[in-house]
């Protein structure tokens, strides 16, 4: 067990493509973090670096407490899973667990105690001896943890580990990670795509882009405070409604009507080069069906009238779909999220809106609703840098604030 | 289990399906799926079989007529009497010839020397050809020239390749044999067989690395990460995850070269034309085939190194499970 430390870790392919650029992280001992990206954020060539995969192009990693740049990946007692679980095929169950205690030149008799110990954790014992292509998915996925922590490393590193399973095994294998991680507590690094993955296991949450970290921190933090407009977008499912908004004699003139703002964001305005245009971000879960909320409710926030386009019901709740009228929010962050959500080529007309209302709202498709939103969760963000205007000392406050 | 492709496969496979489903290891139904059971053929599967059937006859039957009848034609001939020089004793004889050639000294002299060239060359084959393909598989720049260049003795005529060996080793003349302070060692045995050697290795290393490679690329980069990981050396990584992994690769690059080697004749004829006890069985069905006009002995011979292939062959595809070219490799992914 130990602490991992990136210290401005870069990396440089030969043919001059840079896929980590300068990347700081302290990973604390027995953490779980989650570096999480749309494909090509470099992700994985981090993850990587740290395991010696990779070389490092500059920068310093250190794992507990010692530089290990140029140690190779034998040297650095970490334990890796991958996506596609890389069992040896010519192994027995038992044979590819064993692997690594064997290379560690253990006695026979603790290698089968560990063995059987860790076969006993993810209830591998009827598998042992089985060979990988005699197992499914999901068992293969658990020999591959089982071979990681059998040797109780000092730190694990998961490349996309539950990507390959079916939908409901990975909801179930998440929970299996998560109560192995705790249960051990060893530091451990999961990369993946999938930010439900990335909101439900880790301790903290490295969310990032072109090879950049764009924010750090626990997953609700990043959900109710982003950083900036590519955070806020990935972050969430359904994903932020983003809307644009034109700044005009103290008020955002945006497609649901005029927002009022207060004097903190106007104070961000009032400089020479303040954008002239800003983009409005809402969540879905900041929506009602005006007929439902109170008096007190109402004051905080604004209504607007519009025509329902498609009513989800969840059960709990509805999603429901408005088309409302007016120019759609631009930014590079958000057309790389559309790639990201491969949508990049499917854009209606006007913009749609994603709401989330009680399960007894009786709104229905085809008809005009009026609907209410919460003016203190909204974000406005500057579509040039992307930044997080309503962010206060890392604070988001809503449009309001003085 | 790990490799077991026969030319039966399909049967082989359901066997195994059958008792495994049944054993003590409870099935994964998912994997079962698309298994061919023995239950009987549907209609549509029996149209299908039998399309299958008039698709490959056509290319059966050319078969037939190029490989099938001449090797029933020597079969015919190598139980007759029948040398051009004395074409009136023409008769038939039974195995008459067989018990000659197999009770002659000439015939096992020339087979030992055979067997010596093949097992010899296709050994330093396999370890050079495997340097020369993680070589080929590994480099980043110049891949292409590399490769090319590689390939360059497999690119070039055996005959040819021969002479300019023979030229090499002539003394006075030849570059190779003045190395050697003007020796002549393609007059001697031992040394002429090594000369042999070395060419056929220098000819066809080239064609066992195309082959390792193409067994390489079968070897995950993942595995090589995670044994990397798991605290191998580069050497444990070779030998306890690629090689295992290229088993199948490996073991077809060993039956193509053995078979191939086994027939040796073009370096021999060339270098030695068979003298001073350097004669392949191949060099020797053809001196008494064509030199000698023996027909009936010449057969024989060509049917017994047949033979010889065919156990070599069998031996690699159901001892060693060698999957056999044309079947699924084995393993169930």
């Amino acid at each position: 067990m130990a602490d991992i430390v990136l210290d401005k870790v870069s990396k440089r392919f030969p043919d001059g493509t840079t896929a980590v650029r300068g990347v700081d992280l302290e990973i604390a001992d027995g953490e779980f973090v989650i570096l999480v990206g749309p494909s090509g954020c470099g992700k994985s060539t981090t993850l990587n670096m740290i395991a010696g995969l990779e070389d490092i192009s500059s920068g310093e990693l250190r794992i507990a407490g010692q530089r290990v740049n140029d140690k190779a990946p034998r040297d650095r007692d970490i334990a890796m899973v991958f996506q596609s679980y890389a069992l040896y095929p010519n192994m027995t169950v038992r044979e590819n667990m064993a692997f690594p205690l064997r290379l560690a030149k253990l006695d026979k008799e603790s290698i089968h105690q560990k063995v059987e110990e860790a076969a006993k954790v993810l209830e591998l014992t009827p598998l042992l001896d089985r060979k990988p292509a005699n197992l499914s998915g999901g068992q293969r996925q658990r020999v591959a943890m089982g071979r990681a922590i059998v040797r109780q490393p000092k730190a694990f590193l998961m490349d996309e580990p539950l990507s390959n399973l079916d939908a409901k095994l990975r909801v179930q294998m998440r929970t299996v990670v998560s109560r192995l991680q705790k249960q051990l507590g060893t530091t451990t690094v999961y990369v993946t795509h999938d930010q439900t993955e990335a909101m439900t296991l880790g301790d903290r949450v490295v969310i990032m882009r072109g090879g950049a970290v764009q924010q750090v921190g626990p997953p609700q933090e990043l959900y109710d405070h982003p950083r900036n407009l590519f955070v806020a977008g990935f972050i969430g499912s359904p994903s932020m409604n983003f809307l644009h908004a034109a700044v005009e004699d103290g008020h955002l003139r945006t497609a649901l009507g005029d927002v009022p703002i207060g004097d903190r964001v106007r104070r961000q305005l009032d400089g020479a080069d303040a954008p002239r245009e800003l983009i409005l971000g809402i969540r879905p879960e900041h929506f009602e069906d005006a007929a439902l909320i109170d008096d007190e409710t109402r004051r905080r926030g604004l209504e607007f009238d519009a025509p329902v386009d498609i009513v989800e019901s969840m059960g709990s709740d509805k999603y429901v779909y408005f088309t409302v009228e007016g120019e759609r929010a631009s930014a590079a962050e958000l057309e790389e999220l559309a790639a990201d959500a491969g949508a990049a080529d499917f854009t209606g007309t006007g913009s749609s809106l994603v709401t989330r209302l009680s399960a007894e709202s009786p709104v229905r498709e085809g008809e005009s609703r009026r609907v209410w939103f919460n003016l203190e969760k909204i974000h406005l963000f500057d579509p040039s840098t992307g930044r997080n205007l309503t962010l206060h000392e890392g604070r988001a406050s809503g449009a309001l604030a003085d | 289990m790990s490799v077991n492709a026969t030319p039966a496969g399909a049967d082989v496979a359901a066997d195994e399906t059958a008792t495994r489903g049944g054993g003590r290891h409870a099935a994964v139904p998912t994997q079962r799926a698309g298994r061919r059971a023995r239950a009987p053929l549907s209609e549509n599967k029996r149209a299908e079989r039998r399309l299958g059937w008039l698709l490959c006859a056509p290319a059966a039957l050319v078969m037939v007529l190029v490989t099938a009848y001449p090797i029933l034609y020597s079969v015919w001939l190598s139980l007759q009497r029948f040398d051009l020089r004395f074409p009136d004793q023409r008769e038939f004889i039974g195995l008459e010839n067989y018990v000659t050639v197999l009770t002659n000294q000439f015939w096992w002299t020339a087979f030992g020397v055979t067997a010596l060239i093949t097992v010899v060359t296709v050994a330093v084959e396999l370890v050079l050809g495997m340097g020369l393909a993680l070589i080929m598989h590994r480099t980043l720049v110049g891949r292409g020239i590399v490769r090319t260049a590689a390939l360059i003795p497999y690119g070039i005529v055996t005959v040819v390749a021969a002479f300019s060996w023979r030229y090499a080793w002539t003394p006075g003349t030849g570059y190779l044999a003045n190395l050697f302070d003007g020796s002549a060692p393609l007059t001697e045995r031992a040394s002429s067989l090594a000369i042999i050697m070395l060419a056929e290795i220098w000819k066809t290393t080239p064609f066992m690395a195309l082959l390792l490679m193409a067994g390489l690329a079968l070897v995950p980069e993942d595995l090589l990460k995670a044994a990397s990981t798991d605290g191998a050396t580069a050497w444990q990584r070779f030998t306890k995850v690629m090689l295992p992994v290229m088993k199948p690769a490996i073991l077809v690059a060993l039956l193509f070269r053995t078979l191939d080697a086994f027939r040796v004749f073009d370096n021999i004829f060339v270098l030695t034309a068979g003298g001073n006890e350097t004669s392949s069985v191949s060099m020797l069905a053809y001196n008494n085939l064509i030199r000698g006009l023996n027909l009936g002995i010449g057969s024989t011979m060509s049917v017994l190194i047949f033979l010889t292939v065919a156990i070599i062959a069998f031996v690699f595809v159901k001892l060693f499970g060698t999957a056999a070219p044309g079947s699924d490799d084995g393993e169930r992914r």
